[in-house]
Formats: structure tokens, C-alpha cells, sequence
């Protein structure tokens, strides 16, 4: 019954480098308006996840759809606009663009493929939301991190993604900008919002994954609840070896 | 690349029709120069197209240019075809040739995909010497029209007067902010739902068809052709080099790059005929060290610092 109404369904995924597996058989599926966590140590394999998510890649086996169509065979751009929004790692803007037409960008080649006016105009309001507004003319260049984070963010938004990845988007940021980044994420999730959040910050994740999956050395080693799998022997040894779990 | 404005446009219609009298207040050398710097407008800005944008530097405008070149004197001299049929046909090989390379080339960027460029453009000319020996008999093609100069002078400015506003109609379009996102990040650009590959081959084409349509045009003034001409490997450089010195930053960039490098080229060439290339090597010196966005971006920086002052 939980089939029935997942918008994004991960089946017996394996990404292979070579020799490396980077992924193994990973399974789990992610419900309408749920906001799930893919934690793990570092080098587990989270951020190629989200890499096979998105179609920068393909898996080399097993099957990604999205509200029960195919993607994992295709492009990022067809991926785009079946609705699969994404935010980078390291933060990518564009750089010859002003803020506006970085935010418009994702609004523009979406599934609504707005244009001219409507494309501004709703950039805007998504500008408007992350509280980037005042900055919409300036260069990227004269951002700090967290508002260039904050751009990107709503370039994502502006495409008007069923599904939004969140790779690391809280890290590197200093206390104080963590709170208004959480508080961001925060007001994403009542909005009703799918979100697949990778993510460090257990602060963050308590706070607002409803669902956690966790990875170590490529497979799934615990799903539930976030307050479930934190307290996981096996997830507690994944992140702090033998001894303390 | 900025979107092109309607004062622009404006302004470059304003340009094209006084342009259009050069050929009745000037003869021989004048219009000469003349020919040249309307060829080389129509090349760079063509050029522009593709490359301002995506900062995909392409060395391949003399195989473009050579195919329109050597299509037109295939034709004339070995089939006994009209001028017109064989522009239009140079016009769809040139289209076609731009397309494979643009398929060819997609996943290659940077330095990669100017070497390419530059060595598919070698091969091309070697290959159609090659097949011109062996095969369609004579060494050398004639090309016997009535035009003069000042018919081709039109023609040239009517071609360079479709690039800008094709140009101008594309910085305007959803393609055009496509390829500003692609120059700017490439993966962003698919994230965001473009398909790169598409957008780049359509401009890349255009940038072929245009060039070949050049090359054709030009081919009466020679009257003579022989594929080691027409294939000149310094005409790819030319064009990016004046294309850069104008700016990269707007469609009208090439023009003022071409004017002022084609005068000096044409003075310290009939002085100095054994230093000429001295002007492609110091233009590009001056490019890096002092205009590295051309003359553009200078006028752009003193536009924008003087309303600072006020």
C-alpha cells in the first residue's frame, strides 16, 4: 500500500566504477509530501545516489521512477522536467548571470516552460521566499555562501520540482546562518513538499526528516524513523566504529 | 552574451543603411577594404552566434568558408551550374558539414574542442584537395561572373545584415538564455531541464551555413580557386581574433573588433608585407593584456564608471 503512493521509487540499485561498487542494491521508496534523509558517513555512497537520481549518471543495475515512470535510462534534462529538481554539492550559480536570471533559469526550461514576464515575475516570488529578493540584480559574484546557496535554492524551486534533492545544502555554513538555513528547509516542508535531503547535520535531521535511510560503504543499512535509526546499533557502529556502539 | 535590445536593433538597421552607400564614395582600394570588412563582420559575427555565448572557441570557419568557396567553383567551372543554385547548395553543405561537427564535437570543451576544430578544419581541406586531384580533374576551379566589386560588397552586407538579426532574434530567445546557462555551467544547464546537445548543434549550424554563404560570395572576387586558398587556415584565426578584440559580450561586438584590425592589417601589409602577421600576433597580446572583454567590455566598464561619477 506504501507503493501506491510513492512519488520517487529507488529498486535494487547498484552503481559500479569499475571495480568500486559505490552503490549496492539500494531500495526505498519516498511518499508525497514526505521528507526523507539519506545519512551515512563520508564515502558511503549518498551523493551518487542522488547523482543516479537526477541522470548524471545511470545505474548500472536496478530501477529509479518517478510517480511510476522510468528514469533511471535518461538525461538530467528529461529528468528536469519530469520534475526532479536538484541542488549541487558545492554550490553552482552562473556567473555571468545576474541573480534574477540564475533563479530564472530554472523556471524557464521546466515542465511549465514559463517565458518572458511570467518567467521574471515568478522568479521573483521564489526569490521573494528565500529571502533573496532585495539582491535580485546583483552579480553572483557578490554573494556570500549562504545566499548563493540561497539562489540556487530557488532555481531549484523556480523549476517547480515534484521530487527536490537537497545534497549537503547546510554545510559550510557558520552557526548562525545553520539556523536560518534550517528554518528555510523548515518552511519548504510545511509547505507540503517531496524533499530527499543528504545531509551531516544531525540538528537538521532530527528536526526535519520524517524518514531516514542510512547508508555505509555503499548499502542500506537501516530505514525508519529519524529517531529510530539514530538510535540503531548498527548505525551508531557505522558512524563511530565498534567501540562505542 | 547580454540579450540584444529593440535600440539596437534600431541602431544596427541605422548602420546597415548607410553602410549600404560605402561602394558609391569609394573605388578600388577603399572598397576594397570595404569587401573585406563586411565579409569579415558577417564571419565574426556568425561566429559570435555560437561562441559569445557558450565560450566554445571554434577554429573550423575556414572549413565552412572554404566549402562555400570551393562549392561554388566546383560547380561554375566543372558543371556549368548558375552562381545562385551552387550559393544556395554551399549554404546546405556548409549547414550539413557544421552539424556533423557539432555532433562530433559535443562532449569535447575547452582547449579540447579547439584543437578539434582547428584539425577537423585541416582535414577537410586536405581531404577536398585530395578528392580535387584525383578525382574531379582539374587542380584549380574558375569562377567567371559579371559581378564587381560593389555587387559583392552588397551581397556581404546583406548576409552580415541576416547574422545580426537572426543573432539578435536568438539573444532573445529561450535558445539564447539556453546558451548563456550553458557557457555558464554546463551541467547546471541540463539540471534545469536544457538539452545542451540540441541547443549547441542548432547554433553551431548556423554559424556553417553562414560561413559557407560567405565563402561563396566571395568566390568571384577571386575568380580563380584552389582549395589551399579558400581553406586558409588564418582565416579561422582572423575571425576569432577580430571577434574577440571587439568583444564577446554583444552581438555588435565583432564590428568594432574587424574595422579597426583590418585597417591596421591592410596598412602594415602594403608597407610592410613581411610582417603582417606581426599584427595577429600583437592583436592578440593586446587582447590578453588590455581588452581581455575586447572593446566592448572597455566601453561597457568606462560606460558604467561614468555613471558612477554622475
Amino acid at each position: 500500500m506504501k507503493q501506491a503512493s510513492a512519488v520517487l521509487s529507488v529498486k535494487n540499485v547498484t552503481k559500479r566504477f569499475g571495480g568500486l561498487v559505490a552503490v549496492s542494491n539500494m531500495s526505498f521508496d519516498v511518499a508525497e509530501h514526505e521528507m526523507v534523509g539519506i545519512i551515512g558517513p563520508n564515502g558511503s555512497g549518498k551523493t551518487t545516489m542522488i547523482n543516479m537520481i537526477s541522470g548524471v549518471f545511470a545505474p548500472t543495475d536496478g530501477r529509479i521512477s518517478l510517480r511510476g515512470r522510468l528514469i533511471s535510462d535518461a538525461a538530467p534534462q528529461i529528468i528536469a522536467r519530469e520534475g526532479v529538481g536538484r541542488t549541487f554539492q558545492l554550490v553552482r550559480l552562473l556567473p555571468g548571470l545576474s541573480v534574477l536570471e540564475n533563479v530564472m533559469a530554472g523556471a524557464v526550461y521546466g515542465h511549465k516552460r514559463r517565458w518572458g514576464r511570467d518567467a521574471e515575475d515568478f522568479a521573483h516570488s521564489v526569490l521573494e521566499r528565500v529571502g533573496m529578493d532585495a539582491m535580485s540584480h546583483a552579480p553572483v559574484s557578490s554573494l556570500t555562501y549562504i545566499d548563493q546557496k540561497r539562489v540556487e535554492l530557488a532555481r531549484t524551486l523556480a523549476g517547480e520540482p515534484k521530487v527536490l534533492l537537497l545534497d549537503e545544502w547546510l554545510a559550510g555554513l557558520n552557526p548562525t546562518e545553520l539556523e536560518t538555513g534550517i528554518e528555510l528547509i523548515h518552511n519548504l516542508r510545511n509547505e507540503g513538499r517531496t524533499i530527499v535531503m543528504v545531509e551531516h547535520v544531525m540538528d537538521a535531521i532530527r528536526s526535519l526528516c520524517d524518514r531516514c535511510v542510512v547508508m555505509s560503504s555503499g548499502a542500506k543499512i537501516a530505514e525508519g524513523t529519524t529517531e529510530g535509526v539514530l538510535s540503531d546499533q548498527d548505525v551508531i557502529r557505522a558512524y563511530l566504529g565498534d567501540d562505542d556502539a | 552574451m547580454k540579450p540584444a535590445t529593440v535600440q539596437e536593433l534600431i541602431w544596427a538597421g541605422v548602420l546597415v543603411a548607410l553602410a549600404a552607400f560605402w561602394p558609391m564614395m569609394s573605388n578600388g582600394y577603399w572598397l576594397g577594404i570595404g569587401v573585406d570588412v563586411m565579409m569579415y563582420t558577417a564571419l565574426a559575427t556568425s561566429w559570435m552566434l555560437f561562441s559569445g555565448p557558450t565560450h566554445y572557441i571554434s577554429l573550423a570557419s575556414a572549413a565552412f568558408f572554404g566549402v562555400g568557396g570551393f562549392v561554388v567553383g566546383s560547380g561554375m567551372s566543372d558543371y556549368d551550374a548558375s552562381f545562385w543554385s551552387m550559393l544556395a547548395l554551399s549554404a546546405v553543405i556548409g549547414g550539413v558539414l557544421a552539424a556533423l561537427i557539432g555532433l562530433a564535437t559535443l562532449r569535447l570543451s575547452g582547449v579540447y574542442f579547439v584543437i578539434f576544430t582547428l584539425g577537423l578544419a585541416e582535414m577537410i581541406r586536405n581531404l577536398v584537395s585530395w578528392v580535387q586531384n584525383n578525382f574531379l580533374g582539374s587542380r584549380g576551379l574558375y569562377v567567371l561572373t559579371d559581378f564587381t566589386d560593389a555587387h559583392l560588397y552588397w551581397m556581404l552586407l546583406v548576409t552580415a545584415g541576416c547574422v545580426y538579426l537572426l543573432g539578435w532574434i536568438i539573444s532573445r530567445s529561450r535558445l539564447g538564455f539556453a546558451l548563456r546557462i550553458i557557457g555558464g555551467d554546463e551541467t547546471v544547464a541540463r539540471h534545469v531541464g536544457i538539452n545542451t546537445a540540441t541547443a549547441k548543434v542548432i547554433l553551431f549550424t548556423t554559424t556553417g551555413v553562414f560561413g559557407a554563404i560567405v565563402g561563396a560570395i566571395i568566390a568571384p572576387r577571386w575568380s580563380y580557386i584552389e582549395p589551399n586558398q579558400v581553406f586558409s587556415p588564418q582565416l579561422s584565426f582572423f575571425v576569432v581574433i577580430m571577434a574577440l578584440l571587439g568583444g564577446s559580450g554583444r552581438l555588435w561586438g565583432p564590428v568594432v573588433g574587424v574595422i579597426p584590425f583590418l585597417l591596421i592589417w591592410n596598412w602594415v601589409d602594403s608597407n610592410f608585407s613581411n610582417q603582417s602577421i606581426l599584427v595577429l600576433g600583437v592583436a592578440f597580446l593586446v587582447i590578453v593584456y588590455f581588452l581581455p572583454h575586447g572593446f566592448v567590455g572597455r566601453i561597457e566598464q568606462l560606460r558604467a564608471s561614468a555613471r558612477g561619477r554622475s
